[in-house]
């Protein structure tokens, strides 16, 4: 799978599932680029399908069981969906 | 690859999801900048997958397996009711646009992967006979007696193909 990498200050281990289409998703990838932090993300939409099936069963199993996007796991700690203020407390 | 969707074309959706919202008793968000981006991500799904699936959601690309995520999804009202707004947020109640409900983060309610088949509702057994068979639109709800179901849902513009038989 390929990761997309975006440079910046270095918090540890950051990583993005988002979908291409996603508004929330979007919002997220800002606040991330606001933030000017060191992340991965991957839009799982754009994989071809095996490897999507791969990649969603992952997120299921060890991130987020109800599958959903913006998936965001930072340090192993994951957090659901648009949620800014949890977002930028993570990232202290 | 697809065509680029247009800001043209975005617009024009965008009027017509307004009109056909407000004609149904239902309401687009009030914050127009975000629902261009989630028009934009219905109209590069309906070129990828032939199909408006929610933006917000994973389609695998299958008809019948996106169909209850086909916007306005299967999940909609009940999250207006419970939320005030649809999971992307796309749509939003009366109370949000009148500013007197904020809208926070609409949970997930699909399972993951989607509706197995065994969750699918049988029609009701009803005794003695209906002169009509009932069907019920999957999106809003609305019953209708007769042979077919209509072309296309008459509140929530759903296609025909989401109506399921209801009794």
């Amino acid at each position: 799978m390929d990761l997309i990498h975006v440079d910046g200050k270095k918090k540890g281990q950051i990583l993005l599932y988002a979908l291409s289409t996603c508004g929330w998703c979007a919002k997220t990838k800002d606040l991330l680029n606001t933030l000017g932090v060191e992340y991965d993300y991957l839009f799982v939409d754009q994989l071809p399908k095996d490897e999507m099936e791969k990649v969603y069963t992952e997120i299921i199993h060890r991130y987020n069981p109800m599958g959903s996007f913006p998936t965001l796991v930072i340090n192993g700690k994951t957090i659901v969906g648009y949620q800014e203020d949890e977002i930028r407390e993570a990232l202290v | 690859m697809t065509d680029r969707v247009t800001d043209e074309e975005v617009e024009k959706v965008c009027l017509r999801l307004d009109r056909e919202a407000e004609a149904g008793g239902y309401h687009l968000n009030p914050d127009t900048e975000f629902v261009k981006d989630l028009v934009r991500g219905l109209l590069a799904n309906e070129r990828r997958y032939g199909y408006p699936a929610c933006p917000c959601r994973l389609s695998i690309g299958v008809k019948e397996a996106d169909a209850d995520i086909v916007c306005p999804c299967e999940y909609r009202d009940p999250d207006l009711a419970e939320y005030g707004a649809c999971y992307c947020t796309l749509y939003v109640t009366g109370a949000v646009v009148a500013g007197e409900q904020t809208v926070g983060r609409v949970p997930e309610r699909r399972p993951p992967g989607g509706p197995t088949k065994s969750a699918a509702k049988r029609p009701a057994h009803l005794t003695g006979s209906l002169p009509y068979p009932v069907h019920r639109c999957r999106v809003c709800g609305y019953l209708c007696a007769r042979d077919e179901p209509p072309e296309i849902c008459p509140i929530c513009r759903a296609k025909k193909d989401r109506f399921e038989r209801f009794l």
